[in-house]
Protein backbone atom coordinates (compact mmCIF):
# COMPACT_ATOMS: atom_id res chain seq x y z
CA UNK A 1 0.00 0.00 0.00
CA UNK A 2 1.38 3.70 -1.15
CA UNK A 3 1.72 5.30 2.07
CA UNK A 4 2.78 8.61 0.46
CA UNK A 5 -1.40 8.89 -1.54
CA UNK A 6 -2.95 11.91 -1.38
CA UNK A 7 -6.33 13.00 1.32
CA UNK A 8 -8.70 12.66 -1.44
CA UNK A 9 -7.16 9.47 -3.04
CA UNK A 10 -7.21 7.94 0.40
CA UNK A 11 -10.71 9.30 0.75
CA UNK A 12 -11.67 7.59 -2.50
CA UNK A 13 -10.13 4.59 -2.19
CA UNK A 14 -11.80 4.09 1.48
CA UNK A 15 -15.15 4.78 -0.31
CA UNK A 16 -14.99 2.78 -3.01
CA UNK A 17 -14.25 -0.33 -0.47
CA UNK A 18 -17.61 0.85 1.12
CA UNK A 19 -19.44 1.30 -2.33
CA UNK A 20 -18.04 -2.51 -3.71
CA UNK A 21 -19.05 -4.16 -0.45
CA UNK A 22 -22.67 -2.72 -1.50
CA UNK A 23 -22.68 -3.17 -5.01
CA UNK A 24 -21.27 -6.86 -5.34
CA UNK A 25 -23.56 -7.65 -2.42
CA UNK A 26 -26.72 -6.26 -4.52
CA UNK A 27 -25.72 -8.67 -7.55
CA UNK A 28 -25.49 -11.23 -4.63
CA UNK A 29 -28.98 -10.86 -3.26
CA UNK A 30 -30.65 -10.28 -7.04
CA UNK A 31 -30.20 -13.29 -8.00
CA UNK A 32 -32.34 -14.80 -5.03
CA UNK A 33 -35.05 -13.48 -7.67
CA UNK A 34 -37.52 -16.12 -8.04
CA UNK A 35 -35.41 -18.33 -6.65
CA UNK A 36 -36.18 -17.75 -2.65
CA UNK A 37 -38.85 -19.98 -0.45
CA UNK A 38 -41.49 -17.98 -1.24
CA UNK A 39 -42.76 -14.90 -3.88
CA UNK A 40 -42.77 -12.72 -0.22
CA UNK A 41 -39.27 -13.34 0.31
CA UNK A 42 -37.97 -12.46 -3.55
CA UNK A 43 -39.45 -9.25 -2.45
CA UNK A 44 -37.75 -8.69 1.25
CA UNK A 45 -34.57 -9.80 -0.59
CA UNK A 46 -34.89 -7.62 -3.32
CA UNK A 47 -35.94 -4.70 -1.33
CA UNK A 48 -32.75 -5.13 0.56
CA UNK A 49 -30.52 -5.55 -2.60
CA UNK A 50 -32.19 -1.95 -4.15
CA UNK A 51 -31.50 -0.18 -0.50
CA UNK A 52 -27.88 -1.66 -0.96
CA UNK A 53 -27.93 -0.22 -4.65
CA UNK A 54 -28.51 3.00 -3.86
CA UNK A 55 -26.15 3.30 -1.31
CA UNK A 56 -23.53 1.81 -3.53
CA UNK A 57 -24.54 4.41 -6.45
CA UNK A 58 -23.90 7.52 -4.21
CA UNK A 59 -20.59 6.44 -3.17
CA UNK A 60 -19.57 5.50 -6.22
CA UNK A 61 -20.39 9.18 -7.59
CA UNK A 62 -18.59 10.71 -4.94
CA UNK A 63 -15.68 8.59 -5.61
CA UNK A 64 -15.81 9.32 -8.80
CA UNK A 65 -15.68 12.84 -7.64
CA UNK A 66 -12.83 12.63 -5.95
CA UNK A 67 -10.46 10.29 -7.54
CA UNK A 68 -9.78 12.89 -9.82
CA UNK A 69 -10.55 10.65 -13.10
CA UNK A 70 -14.32 12.02 -13.71
CA UNK A 71 -15.66 8.22 -14.20
CA UNK A 72 -19.09 8.19 -13.20
CA UNK A 73 -20.72 5.59 -11.44
CA UNK A 74 -21.60 3.39 -14.40
CA UNK A 75 -18.20 3.43 -15.49
CA UNK A 76 -16.69 2.35 -11.63
CA UNK A 77 -19.39 -0.32 -11.67
CA UNK A 78 -19.26 -1.58 -15.05
CA UNK A 79 -16.00 -0.88 -16.74
CA UNK A 80 -13.83 -1.78 -13.84
CA UNK A 81 -12.02 -4.74 -13.89
CA UNK A 82 -11.47 -7.38 -10.62
CA UNK A 83 -8.39 -5.89 -9.22
CA UNK A 84 -10.09 -2.86 -9.10
CA UNK A 85 -12.94 -3.98 -6.77
CA UNK A 86 -11.91 -3.42 -3.15
CA UNK A 87 -15.05 -5.40 -1.50
CA UNK A 88 -14.95 -8.20 1.08
CA UNK A 89 -14.87 -11.51 -0.04
CA UNK A 90 -17.81 -12.25 2.07
CA UNK A 91 -19.67 -10.16 -0.24
CA UNK A 92 -18.66 -12.25 -3.83
CA UNK A 93 -19.28 -15.48 -1.69
CA UNK A 94 -21.48 -17.36 -4.34
CA UNK A 95 -25.72 -17.53 -2.94
CA UNK A 96 -25.50 -20.95 -1.11
CA UNK A 97 -29.13 -22.61 0.46
CA UNK A 98 -31.24 -19.74 2.54
CA UNK A 99 -29.60 -20.31 5.77
CA UNK A 100 -25.95 -19.17 3.84
CA UNK A 101 -27.71 -16.33 2.95
CA UNK A 102 -29.09 -15.51 6.00
CA UNK A 103 -25.83 -15.83 8.21
CA UNK A 104 -24.05 -13.72 5.80
CA UNK A 105 -26.83 -10.98 5.92
CA UNK A 106 -26.80 -11.42 9.40
CA UNK A 107 -23.36 -10.52 9.68
CA UNK A 108 -22.89 -7.90 6.90
CA UNK A 109 -25.69 -6.04 7.74
CA UNK A 110 -24.24 -5.74 11.71
CA UNK A 111 -21.62 -4.79 10.55
CA UNK A 112 -22.82 -2.06 7.96
CA UNK A 113 -25.18 -0.90 11.22
CA UNK A 114 -21.94 -0.47 13.60
CA UNK A 115 -20.50 1.20 10.40
CA UNK A 116 -22.72 3.48 9.57
CA UNK A 117 -23.88 4.52 13.05
CA UNK A 118 -19.97 6.04 13.05
CA UNK A 119 -20.13 7.37 9.82
CA UNK A 120 -22.85 10.20 10.43
CA UNK A 121 -19.90 11.87 11.91
CA UNK A 122 -17.61 11.54 8.82
CA UNK A 123 -15.74 15.00 7.78
CA UNK A 124 -17.01 13.79 4.24
CA UNK A 125 -20.24 15.20 4.03
CA UNK A 126 -21.52 13.06 1.58
CA UNK A 127 -20.82 9.81 3.39
CA UNK A 128 -22.02 11.32 6.66
CA UNK A 129 -25.60 11.87 4.64
CA UNK A 130 -25.12 8.15 2.78
CA UNK A 131 -24.81 6.70 6.44
CA UNK A 132 -27.67 8.70 7.74
CA UNK A 133 -30.32 7.41 4.88
CA UNK A 134 -28.84 3.96 5.14
CA UNK A 135 -28.94 3.43 8.94
CA UNK A 136 -32.69 3.25 8.57
CA UNK A 137 -32.17 0.79 5.71
CA UNK A 138 -29.87 -1.35 7.65
CA UNK A 139 -31.62 -1.61 10.56
CA UNK A 140 -34.70 -2.81 8.42
CA UNK A 141 -31.96 -5.68 6.74
CA UNK A 142 -30.44 -6.76 10.30
CA UNK A 143 -33.92 -7.13 11.65
CA UNK A 144 -34.65 -9.60 8.35
CA UNK A 145 -31.67 -11.68 9.43
CA UNK A 146 -32.83 -11.74 13.13
CA UNK A 147 -35.94 -12.64 12.39
CA UNK A 148 -34.90 -15.65 10.21
CA UNK A 149 -31.85 -17.04 11.87
CA UNK A 150 -34.15 -16.97 14.92
CA UNK A 151 -36.83 -19.35 13.22
CA UNK A 152 -34.95 -21.49 11.51
CA UNK A 153 -32.33 -22.02 14.29
CA UNK A 154 -35.24 -22.69 16.65
CA UNK A 155 -36.99 -24.36 14.18
CA UNK A 156 -37.27 -27.84 12.82
CA UNK A 157 -34.10 -30.59 13.87
CA UNK A 158 -33.62 -29.95 10.32
CA UNK A 159 -33.67 -26.32 9.89
CA UNK A 160 -31.60 -26.00 12.98
CA UNK A 161 -29.03 -28.10 11.69
CA UNK A 162 -28.68 -26.27 8.19
CA UNK A 163 -28.73 -23.00 9.65
CA UNK A 164 -25.95 -23.89 12.07
CA UNK A 165 -23.96 -25.43 9.20
CA UNK A 166 -24.61 -22.04 7.25
CA UNK A 167 -22.80 -19.99 10.11
CA UNK A 168 -20.17 -22.16 10.10
CA UNK A 169 -19.86 -21.64 6.54
CA UNK A 170 -19.83 -18.26 6.88
CA UNK A 171 -17.44 -18.02 9.61
CA UNK A 172 -14.29 -17.63 8.01
CA UNK A 173 -15.56 -14.49 5.72
CA UNK A 174 -16.02 -12.82 9.00
CA UNK A 175 -12.51 -11.48 10.17
CA UNK A 176 -11.99 -9.54 7.12
CA UNK A 177 -14.73 -7.20 7.65
CA UNK A 178 -13.23 -6.06 10.89
CA UNK A 179 -9.30 -6.06 9.50
CA UNK A 180 -8.00 -2.10 9.45
CA UNK A 181 -6.38 -1.21 6.11
CA UNK A 182 -3.79 1.18 5.77
CA UNK A 183 -6.27 2.96 4.17
CA UNK A 184 -8.42 2.76 6.94
CA UNK A 185 -6.08 3.73 9.29
CA UNK A 186 -5.43 7.21 6.84
CA UNK A 187 -9.39 7.52 6.30
CA UNK A 188 -9.56 7.28 9.62
CA UNK A 189 -6.79 9.96 10.53
CA UNK A 190 -8.38 11.96 8.65
CA UNK A 191 -11.51 12.11 10.34
CA UNK A 192 -13.70 10.82 7.05
CA UNK A 193 -13.59 6.94 7.78
CA UNK A 194 -13.83 4.55 11.12
CA UNK A 195 -11.64 1.68 12.01
CA UNK A 196 -13.35 -1.64 11.18
CA UNK A 197 -11.54 -2.94 14.25
CA UNK A 198 -13.58 -0.71 16.52
CA UNK A 199 -16.64 -2.26 14.98
CA UNK A 200 -15.56 -6.11 15.36
CA UNK A 201 -16.51 -6.14 19.54
CA UNK A 202 -20.48 -4.43 18.98
CA UNK A 203 -21.33 -6.19 15.77
CA UNK A 204 -20.13 -9.71 17.03
CA UNK A 205 -22.24 -8.84 20.28
CA UNK A 206 -24.86 -8.96 18.76
CA UNK A 207 -24.73 -11.48 16.46
CA UNK A 208 -23.98 -13.61 19.35
CA UNK A 209 -27.35 -12.26 21.20
CA UNK A 210 -29.15 -13.77 17.98
CA UNK A 211 -27.66 -16.53 18.00
CA UNK A 212 -27.86 -17.33 21.28
CA UNK A 213 -31.56 -16.67 20.98
CA UNK A 214 -31.56 -19.12 18.19
CA UNK A 215 -30.23 -22.09 20.28
CA UNK A 216 -27.51 -21.85 18.14
CA UNK A 217 -23.61 -21.95 18.73
CA UNK A 218 -20.87 -19.29 17.94
CA UNK A 219 -18.84 -21.46 15.31
CA UNK A 220 -15.22 -22.00 16.46
CA UNK A 221 -12.37 -19.79 15.54
CA UNK A 222 -12.43 -20.43 11.27
CA UNK A 223 -8.62 -21.90 10.76
CA UNK A 224 -8.93 -20.00 7.33
CA UNK A 225 -9.46 -16.91 6.96
CA UNK A 226 -10.44 -14.43 3.88
CA UNK A 227 -8.28 -12.11 3.01
CA UNK A 228 -6.85 -9.29 0.69
CA UNK A 229 -10.72 -8.40 -0.91
CA UNK A 230 -10.06 -4.45 -0.02
CA UNK A 231 -6.35 -4.89 -2.23
CA UNK A 232 -7.95 -6.54 -5.00
CA UNK A 233 -7.42 -9.82 -4.38
CA UNK A 234 -10.44 -11.97 -4.82
CA UNK A 235 -12.02 -15.37 -5.17
CA UNK A 236 -12.65 -17.55 -8.58
CA UNK A 237 -16.47 -16.54 -8.27
CA UNK A 238 -15.67 -12.76 -8.39
CA UNK A 239 -14.88 -13.23 -12.27
CA UNK A 240 -18.60 -14.72 -13.10
CA UNK A 241 -19.88 -12.40 -10.69
CA UNK A 242 -18.38 -9.31 -12.69
CA UNK A 243 -19.18 -11.38 -16.07
CA UNK A 244 -23.06 -11.50 -15.63
CA UNK A 245 -23.02 -7.71 -14.04
CA UNK A 246 -21.06 -5.85 -16.26
CA UNK A 247 -21.75 -7.38 -19.93
CA UNK A 248 -24.64 -5.89 -20.86
CA UNK A 249 -22.50 -2.14 -20.18
CA UNK A 250 -19.89 -3.69 -22.06
CA UNK A 251 -22.09 -4.66 -25.09
CA UNK A 252 -23.64 -1.44 -25.79
CA UNK A 253 -21.37 0.99 -24.08
CA UNK A 254 -23.17 4.03 -25.10
CA UNK A 255 -26.38 2.81 -24.89
CA UNK A 256 -29.00 5.16 -23.35
CA UNK A 257 -32.79 3.46 -24.37
CA UNK A 258 -33.75 -0.07 -24.82
CA UNK B 1 -52.58 -23.82 13.66
CA UNK B 2 -51.59 -27.34 13.05
CA UNK B 3 -50.95 -27.31 9.90
CA UNK B 4 -48.91 -23.97 10.29
CA UNK B 5 -46.65 -25.92 12.08
CA UNK B 6 -46.02 -28.82 10.00
CA UNK B 7 -42.80 -27.74 8.07
CA UNK B 8 -43.56 -27.78 4.53
CA UNK B 9 -47.05 -26.80 4.73
CA UNK B 10 -47.72 -24.32 3.12
CA UNK B 11 -47.61 -20.65 5.13
CA UNK B 12 -51.32 -19.00 5.96
CA UNK B 13 -53.20 -16.40 4.24
CA UNK B 14 -52.91 -12.64 5.64
CA UNK B 15 -54.88 -9.87 4.81
CA UNK B 16 -52.93 -6.42 4.69
CA UNK B 17 -54.46 -3.37 5.66
CA UNK B 18 -52.62 -0.04 5.37
CA UNK B 19 -53.33 3.93 6.58
CA UNK B 20 -52.05 6.06 4.14
CA UNK B 21 -51.47 9.04 6.93
CA UNK B 22 -52.50 10.00 9.83
CA UNK B 23 -56.35 10.81 10.28
CA UNK B 24 -57.20 8.21 7.44
CA UNK B 25 -58.32 4.33 8.42
CA UNK B 26 -56.64 1.41 7.05
CA UNK B 27 -57.57 0.05 3.89
CA UNK B 28 -57.10 -3.38 2.87
CA UNK B 29 -54.63 -3.21 0.41
CA UNK B 30 -54.25 -7.10 -0.68
CA UNK B 31 -53.22 -10.00 0.80
CA UNK B 32 -50.07 -12.09 1.29
CA UNK B 33 -48.50 -15.49 2.80
CA UNK B 34 -46.03 -15.69 5.65
CA UNK B 35 -45.34 -18.18 8.36
CA UNK B 36 -46.33 -16.17 11.31
CA UNK B 37 -47.57 -12.71 12.26
CA UNK B 38 -44.13 -10.79 12.81
CA UNK B 39 -43.14 -12.22 9.26
CA UNK B 40 -46.40 -11.02 7.69
CA UNK B 41 -46.01 -7.92 8.78
CA UNK B 42 -42.79 -7.46 7.60
CA UNK B 43 -43.70 -8.70 4.11
CA UNK B 44 -46.11 -6.52 4.48
CA UNK B 45 -43.58 -3.52 4.36
CA UNK B 46 -41.83 -5.13 1.97
CA UNK B 47 -44.75 -5.80 -0.73
CA UNK B 48 -47.30 -3.01 0.16
CA UNK B 49 -45.25 0.32 1.63
CA UNK B 50 -42.45 0.20 -1.55
CA UNK B 51 -43.74 3.29 -2.75
CA UNK B 52 -44.33 5.68 0.60
CA UNK B 53 -48.08 4.00 0.62
CA UNK B 54 -48.24 3.93 4.52
CA UNK B 55 -47.44 5.32 7.81
CA UNK B 56 -49.06 1.76 9.99
CA UNK B 57 -49.40 -1.44 8.66
CA UNK B 58 -52.66 -4.21 9.98
CA UNK B 59 -52.20 -7.66 9.04
CA UNK B 60 -55.07 -10.08 10.12
CA UNK B 61 -54.95 -13.98 9.42
CA UNK B 62 -57.70 -14.55 6.55
CA UNK B 63 -58.73 -17.48 8.07
CA UNK B 64 -59.98 -14.95 11.13
CA UNK B 65 -62.14 -13.13 8.96
CA UNK B 66 -65.64 -13.49 9.16
CA UNK B 67 -67.24 -11.76 5.81
CA UNK B 68 -70.68 -11.41 4.63
CA UNK B 69 -71.67 -14.33 1.75
CA UNK B 70 -72.68 -12.87 -1.88
CA UNK B 71 -75.64 -15.48 -1.81
CA UNK B 72 -76.72 -13.33 1.18
CA UNK B 73 -76.48 -9.93 -0.55
CA UNK B 74 -80.09 -9.04 -1.15
CA UNK B 75 -80.79 -9.87 2.57
CA UNK B 76 -78.11 -7.93 4.24
CA UNK B 77 -77.79 -4.80 1.95
CA UNK B 78 -81.71 -4.24 0.43
CA UNK B 79 -83.60 -3.32 3.26
CA UNK B 80 -80.80 -0.27 3.65
CA UNK B 81 -81.61 1.28 0.21
CA UNK B 82 -85.39 2.72 0.45
CA UNK B 83 -84.49 4.20 3.69
CA UNK B 84 -83.71 7.74 2.78
CA UNK B 85 -84.58 9.46 5.86
CA UNK B 86 -81.77 7.92 7.51
CA UNK B 87 -79.05 10.44 5.01
CA UNK B 88 -78.12 13.65 6.34
CA UNK B 89 -79.88 14.95 2.68
CA UNK B 90 -82.50 17.48 4.00
CA UNK B 91 -80.17 19.94 5.56
CA UNK B 92 -78.96 23.54 4.41
CA UNK B 93 -75.56 23.06 4.50
CA UNK B 94 -73.98 26.56 5.34
CA UNK B 95 -71.44 27.97 2.52
CA UNK B 96 -68.39 28.39 5.24
CA UNK B 97 -68.54 24.72 6.65
CA UNK B 98 -66.40 22.79 4.06
CA UNK B 99 -65.66 19.68 5.58
CA UNK B 100 -69.32 18.42 6.61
Amino acid sequence: MDKTIAPADVTATYLLGLADDALIYTQRLGEWMSRAPQIEEDMALGNIALDLLGQARALLTRVGELDGTGRDEDALAYLRDEREFRNVHLVERPRGDFGDEMARLLWFSSYQFELYSQLTSSTDEVLAGVAAKAIKEVTYHRDHATQWVLRLGDGTPESHARMQAALDRVAPYVDELFTDTATDEAATTSGVGVLPSQLRSAATAYVRSVVDEATLAMPAEPRRRARGGRDGIHSQAMGYLLAEMQHIHRSHPDATTW
Amino acid sequence: MSEAQTPRAEWPLWEVFVRAKRGLSHVHAGSLHAPDPQLALRNARDLYTRRGEGVSVWVVRADDITASSPDERDSFFDPAGDKVYRHPTFYEVPDDVEYL
